[in-house]
């Protein structure tokens, strides 16, 4: 699978990540390398191999519905970038 | 009808829990803004969710009163995404292995009970709520990670009244379980829409067009009303659909079409590494499902059963789980074998005073002793039927006693045809042309001679007695 400069771009744009054109040159050679060295997959015979969704052999953790102390508002918003009253504050989002 | 409409619903159901679904911060609702978070709901890095095990009990028992296959083998998956309502830039989600499948709702309408399919119940967490100023959007994270499910339907709901219809039975369903709230307004229960339409007997299905912003039952049913309409206007003048998002407006009554960027859907879903697998073995299934109450259905084939119930009373009485509860008691202490007397005050009478006052039928701190009572007033023909309505109005209000409210409104119903002879009199006297339509064999007319001796006996005539006596009268003269 070939990952042109495109692709790479719109797996930037999905991740947030502003690249130089250098780094999309360079990216898409090791993105390519990448999906190659994960391609040996296809030579293998996996049928009875079931898919890993977890690499520890634990299951079933969970806790108990009893509630916690909260955080503070103040201490909430402490390290906000930006904030009004009680709450975080963005750049208006239009839908 | 030239198409057939086809609606699937996608329900976001919050878990009535006590604490959120990773945390243990509280989900009470209308807390100061930003005031239900820690570390872990607010995305800090180096933090670890730990799964709600009330809220795993609760979606397995709602999957299962919904008849879906318990999946054995479950895992939590992200779905990435950013939006500032989502601290973590992604939802915990369930992609591939969902909590469950293949479950069905039934839905009764005038043609009969439908079978509505439920494709999977999954687990995931809720988003913050974003309030939008001029300038700033401003974000509260107290709804952040309180415990959803969604309840995607199969594509078989074919009016917007049977969408209608398939979310009050669900709603109904719920209530009984106590798993939620199911408050809309509270947005402890929302929904969106998928609908689209071919032509009658086509194969293959329409392009669909996804509605939300919808925050009622009844806008979930106009906005369904309003797109099938729209729609059946484009594909008459053979315009080309497309496949878009469109919100509800209720001033406008309208649906409008959402802007969004092309392509934009691109989840990259993948197992959430933070959570481990759940196993859920036959044992854990069959302990929940013995803690299962009685569903509104199977209410309904008691009630008939056992109080002799039509299927259609005893509908209405079990469509709340506290109404049916306080029903059930009314009818059970009302002496004697046939309940039919009572049935029809709670859902004749009672019911109205209820809607009158936009209120539940054991909402209204009604005394059952006392309708019983009120009941037994009229059966022994103490006072009118008429009476005995008002009669209840004010136990209501007032909550005093049956008996007490007859004597004070010096209710008791006049049978003596002594007494009534001298109105009924005036009446005739009053209402010649009703006299000679009764003689000319206009029964009507009689009832309309009743009606007025029970008017000017403050409807404390008994219409019985009067019906006879007027009749005698007419016939001697």
């Amino acid at each position: 699978m070939s990952i042109d400069k495109e692709t790479i771009k719109h797996v930037a744009h999905l991740a947030r990540i502003e690249l130089q054109p250098n780094e999309l040159e360079k990216l898409s050679g090791e993105l390519h390398e990448i999906l190659g060295f994960i391609d040996k997959l296809k030579y293998l015979n996996v049928e009875q191999v079931k898919p890993t969704s977890h690499i520890l052999p634990i299951s079933n953790i969970l806790r108990e519905d009893k509630p916690h102390v909260s955080l503070a508002t103040e201490k909430a918003l402490e390290n906000a970038p930006s904030k009004k009253g009680n709450f975080f504050s963005v750049p208006k989002i239009i839908e | 009808m030239k198409y057939q409409t086809v609606i699937g619903l996608e329900v976001h159901l919050q878990l009535n829990t006590k604490t959120k679904a990773f945390c243990g911060c509280s989900t009470d609702f209308g807390k100061a803004p930003n005031s239900n978070v820690c570390p872990v709901c607010l995305g800090f890095p180096g933090t670890l969710p730990v799964y709600n095990r009330q809220a795993l009990n609760s979606a397995i028992k709602l999957a299962l009163a919904f008849g879906c296959q318990i999946q054995e083998h479950t895992k939590f998956d992200r779905k990435n995404y950013f939006y500032p309502d989502l601290p973590k830039n992604y939802q915990i989600s369930q992609f591939d292995l969902p909590l469950s499948r293949n479950g069905y709702l039934d839905i009764y309408s005038q043609d009969g009970p439908k079978r509505i399919g439920i494709t999977r119940v999954h687990l995931e967490e809720d988003a913050g709520k974003l309030i939008h100023e001029t300038g700033v959007s401003l974000v509260d994270f107290n709804r952040t990670g309180i415990p959803l499910l969604e309840i995607v339907s199969e594509p078989d709901l074919n009016s917007p009244q049977e969408a209608f219809d398939y979310l009050t039975s669900l709603k109904s369903i719920i209530e009984y379980l106590d798993v939620s709230d199911c408050d809309m307004e509270k947005g402890s229960l929302r929904c969106d829409a998928n609908i689209s339409l071919r032509l009658c007997g086509a194969g293959e299905l329409g392009v669909k067009t996804e509605l939300k912003n919808m925050n009622s039952f009844k806008g979930v049913k106009d906005a369904l009303t309003f797109e099938v309409e729209r729609q059946t206007r484009l594909l008459e003048a053979s315009q080309k659909m497309i496949q878009e998002t469109r919100l509800w407006d209720v001033e406008k009554g309208a649906t409008i079409a959402m802007r969004t960027k092309e392509g934009a859907k691109d989840y990259r879903y993948f197992p959430d590494p933070d959570l481990t697998v759940f196993i859920i073995d036959q044992s854990m299934v069959s302990h929940i499902k013995a803690q299962l109450p009685e569903l509104p259905r199977e209410k309904m084939r008691r009630f008939v059963k056992e109080y002799g119930l039509t299927e259609y009373d005893a509908k209405i009485l079990v469509s709340s789980k506290n109404d049916a509860e306080f029903a059930e008691s009314c009818i059970q202490d009302y002496p004697g074998k046939d309940k039919k007397e009572m049935v029809n005050w709670l859902i004749g009478p009672l019911l109205s005073e209820a809607n009158l006052r936009k209120r539940k039928l054991h909402e209204l701190n009604l005394d059952k002793n006392e309708l019983i009572s009120l009941i037994g007033f009229v059966g022994r023909q103490d006072i009118s039927h008429l009476s005995a309505k008002s009669v209840l109005s004010q136990l209501i209000d007032t909550g005093k006693s049956a008996r007490d409210l007859i004597q004070e409104g010096n209710l008791q119903q006049i049978s003596n045809a002594d007494a009534l002879l001298e109105v009924i009199e005036t009446v005739i006297q009053e209402n010649a042309k009703s006299v000679s339509d009764f003689k000319a064999g206009k029964t009507n007319a009689l009832m309309y001679l009743v009606g007025q001796v029970m008017k000017k006996s403050s409807g404390k005539a008994n219409p019985k007695v009067v019906g006879e006596l007027i009749r005698r009268r007419l016939a001697d003269a």
